[in-house]
Parts: C-alpha cells; structure tokens; sequence
C-alpha cells in the first residue's frame, strides 16, 4: 500500500453544493499510464483538480504521496488545457516552461545551473529545445501542447496529472506525446490522463477508469468488453457509437 | 542651435521646473514599469478604478492639511482590497464590483473636498494635475515610493508572469494567487498615487496604459517590454513638460498627448504588428496560393 503515489478513498466533492464526485475510489501507482475517460461533465477535470488541491474534499479522503492534497502542492506535474493559458503574453517557449519551477525559487533567488538544466531537459524531451526563443503566441496548437507538457516535466514529478492533451492537435504531436508519456511510465512516473480519445486510450493506458460522477469500471482496456460498462459511463446513444469504434460489439 | 539649448536648459533656473521633472520623471518610469504588467493581465479597468478610488484619501489629507501621496495611498489600498474582498463572491462580476467601489470613492471624495472653503480650484488641480505646484517633501515622497514599488516589482516579477500566464496552475503549485493579486493591486495603487501630482486623477491612467500598450506593439519579450515602456513613459512625460513650457499650455495633458503620439506611431510602424508594416510585409505570392487554395 505504501507505494501508492495517490489513494482516493469514497471521495465526495461538492461545486457550488451540487455533487460533482460521489464515493470515488481510484489508486495509482508508480509507473502505471492510466486513462481517465468519461462523457462532459462526468467530473474528469473536478477529479485531477481535486488531487491537485484546487478543490476540497467533503467526504472521504484523498492521499497524494502519504500527503494531503495541499500538503503536496508544487510536486504535482499538471498539464492543463490549452485555453488555461495566456498564449498572447510576451514570453518565450524557454520562458514559459521555467515558469513550472517559479515556485521553487525564493524571492531573492536567481534561477540555478539545476533550475536551468530541468527546464532544457524538458524542452528537449518535447522536442522544442529548437524553437526555445520563439514567443509563445506563434506556435501551432500542438506546439502549445508540448511546451504545457515541458512546463510540467521541468518540476520532474513523480505523478503527471494530463487533462485533454490529445484534444485539437495534429499526428505528429499525438505521436510524439504518446512516446514521451510510455518513456516517463518506463521510468517510473505514474500518468494520469484524461481524455476523449478513446481508440488512443486503449492502446495506450494500461488501465482506464470510466467516470460518471462516480467510478463505474477501472480495469485494463481488455477487460473492459462488457457493453452495459460503456452505457452505465455514457448512456445508450454515445455507447453505441463508441462501441463500435472500439470493435467491442459488431 | 544656440535658441535649441536655451529652449532645454532655459526653464532649468526654476525650482518649480526642477521638481516638476523629477516628477515627470520617476512617474513615467514607475508607472511604464508596472503598466505592462496591467496592460498584459487586461486589468487596465482597475487601474482606472483605483486612481479614482484614491480621490477621497487626497480629499481627506487635503482638508487635513496633511501629506497628499499618503492620504492617497491609503484610500487607494482600502478599495483595492476591498475590490479583492468582494470579488470572491461569484455572483458579482469583478467589473461590477470595480464599478461601484470607484464611483462610490469619488463620490465621498468630492463630498469631503465640499467641506473644505474654496474647493473649486483644488478639485480642478486634483482632476488634472499640478505638476508645476509641486513642494519640496512631495518629491521626496515621490522617490521614495516610486524606489519601493520598483523595488517590490522586481522581487514579485516571476511570481506575477505565472499567475498572469496561468492562474490555473500558479494555484496548483501552491503560489499564493490571492496575495499576488493584491500585492500588483497595492503597486498599481502607488504608482497611481505618485503620477497624480503630475497628470491628475482622470489622465493618470493615460501613463499607466500608454506607454505599456505602445511597448508591447514593438517586442514580444516581458523584458524588453519592461525596459521600453518606462523608457518612453518617462521620455514622453519630459518632453510633454517641455512642450507644455514652450506651448504655455497644460501640462497634464500635454504629457498624455505626447504619450498617445508615441502610442499611435507605434501602432502604425511597428517592427512586427504594426498596421503599415504589416501590410507591406504581407506576400503576395503566398496570398494568391491562399486564395486559390479556399476557392478549389
């Protein structure tokens, strides 16, 4: 038990006094890429954000690293969506990823040789370390994804917590994603993703967590064959389609 | 050349004229300084609300007899706080709780100056500034807050372009947003307070947005643009002095003209944004290709 990185335990979590989350039960672990999947509004994001600390626990608990959630602020790799951003600032590429390391260097503090190594790892590990100067607010949608993933690995977390990286971006950039997410699992690091890409989901992440309010499977993709799953997650009309997306019915 | 260097040196015997620059000065510097970072956040609208928000401070010090940067300051800090107080409830908008506070503070604030015999004249150099009445103590206070809010800027630098870049993530890593928030509330409130003497309350924000809105037209980098805006806020506030004494014409508005001159020529002939260089820049070949490409 001790090597788990996050432990949610019949997490209840309230927005505005309206249930988002209730009696959630998810674990993860070191070197394991799971797939958070479910339709809009199933509380994916609530869910990342609660890990994260944004959002209080009312019921139940949440672990992260033996700590609570506040407690492990600034750990935490987090790639948010792309609209989180202010792709208009005046900041370049190189900026914008040192900018996942602010929190750790003091007021009176300049960046270190280690702050600046971090933060040319990162770039290189995206593949950006060539348009390092560039302002942000001239790259492609997924060139924009891959520096919010740089900023995150500049911390070099132990758990990366992704929502929608694979939303509106080109081949090349899936591709590259889904290499560095497999590299990052192989050395340890326990990936958290949400997504609606379900086709990359499955050859993906070696384990999916279906959400509605609350966690209806969590098993390998494999096992997840049993129709009445997918219709519990996303109700008839969606489950159809995507059933027959995933060749789980014929 | 003999009649150019009598025109910069000539106003030089006048202590007025030296204050008066001094304070021209450190104004647009310190006002160029935090103004990207109002002008990059989009919270232009508050730095409008606070200088109107410092008014009934400077009301207050004025019929007290007591120092008008601090009665400013003061009244200025308050409903910036406030603002922040009240924003936390979801229900008001952040502008609609700005729009209250500013005209509720000015409202008070010509209250109180009612109280004082006379006020007609002080309420006309507080709406557009006295830059040529300026005393001895109010340059020293003028420094000395413009060295700590430039001093405070630089220490809070890289925590303000996190929050502003991602609010989202700056909470996620622990960065005490709110407290940032309101300590950039409380540097916009000074800088404002120090620039009044010299622009007044309705033209401040002219020197805070200007030179910051025109420097950000030439460079896509923080840095520079952090460099450029005081320098043209603190050159155009000199320059507008300098007409104003040629001119004989107000000097408040002088410097906001001179300051939206330097805007607009930046607007136009910018490196890369601006509107002429854009257009000459633009490839014609690739345009055609463009084109034919959307018609098949």
């Amino acid at each position: 038990m001790s090597d788990l990185v996050l432990d949610v335990t019949g997490a209840t979590v309230l927005l505005g006094g309206r249930e988002v989350l209730s009696d959630v039960d998810f674990r993860l672990r070191p070197g394991e890429l799971v797939g958070l999947i479910g339709p809009n509004g199933a509380g994916k994001t609530t869910l990342l954000r609660t890990v994260l600390g944004l959002v209080p626990v009312h019921r139940g608990s949440v672990v992260v690293g033996g700590r609570t959630p506040r407690q492990a602020q600034g750990t935490l790799g987090y790639v948010p969506q792309r609209h989180e951003f202010a792709w208009d600032f005046p900041v370049t590429v190189e900026g914008a990823v040192a900018t996942g390391r602010t929190h750790l260097t003091g007021l009176l503090r300049r960046r270190t040789a280690r702050d600046r190594e971090a933060v040319a790892e990162a770039l290189d590990r995206v593949g950006m370390a060539d348009l390092r100067a560039r302002p942000v607010g001239e790259l492609s949608g997924g060139q924009r994804q891959r520096v919010l993933v740089a900023r995150a690995l500049a911390l070099r977390p132990r758990v990366l917590l992704l929502d929608e990286p694979f939303t509106g971006i080109d081949a090349p950039t899936q591709e590259l994603l889904s290499t560095l997410l497999t590299e990052l699992r192989d050395e340890g690091v326990a990936v958290l993703m949400t997504t609606h890409d379900l086709a990359a989901a499955t050859t993906l992440c070696g384990r999916l967590c279906l959400l509605n309010r609350t966690v209806v499977a969590d098993d390998e993709p494999a096992a997840l064959a049993d129709t009445d799953i997918w219709l519990r997650t996303f109700g008839l009309d969606r489950a159809e389609r995507l059933l027959k997306a995933l060749g789980v019915t014929g | 050349m003999t009649g150019f260097l009598e025109f910069l040196t000539g106003p030089w015997e006048y202590d007025f004229w030296r204050r008066a620059l001094l304070v021209a000065l450190m104004s647009g510097l310190v006002c160029g300084v935090i103004g990207s970072h109002v002008v990059l956040r989009g919270m232009a609208f508050i730095g409008d609300a606070v200088s109107h928000a410092v008014f009934p401070g400077i009301a207050v010090a004025f019929v007290l007899g007591s120092n008008l940067v601090l009665g400013g300051a003061v009244a200025g800090v308050v409903t910036a706080l406030l603002i922040a107080v009240f924003t936390q409830n979801r229900r008001l908008k952040e502008d609609s709780v700005i729009g209250i506070f500013f005209a509720a503070s000015f409202g008070l604030g010509i209250v109180i100056l009612s109280t004082a015999p006379g006020y007609g004249g002080s309420l006309e150099s507080f709406l557009f500034g006295s830059i040529l009445g300026i005393g001895d103590s109010d340059v020293i206070s003028v420094a000395v807050i413009g060295a700590a809010v430039l001093l405070c800027t630089a220490l809070f630098n890289s925590r303000f372009v996190a929050t502003t870049l991602d609010r989202e993530q700056a909470r996620a890593v622990g960065l005490p947003v709110f407290w940032l928030d309101v300590v950039l509330h409380v540097m916009v409130t000074l800088a404002i307070v120090i620039s009044l003497q010299a622009v007044g309350n309705i033209l401040v924000l002219a020197l805070l947005v200007t030179p910051a809105a025109a420097a950000r037209l030439l460079t896509d980098r923080l840095g520079t643009m952090m460099l450029l805006a005081p320098l043209i806020g603190a050159g155009g506030s000199v320059l507008g002095l300098y007409l104003s004494y040629a001119l004989d014409l107000a000097a408040g508005g002088l410097i906001v003209l001179t300051l939206t001159a330097v805007f607009l020529l930046c607007w136009l002939f910018a490196p890369r944004h601006g509107l002429l260089t854009r257009t000459r820049r633009t490839d014609v070949p690739a345009l055609a290709t463009a084109l034919a490409e959307e018609k098949s």
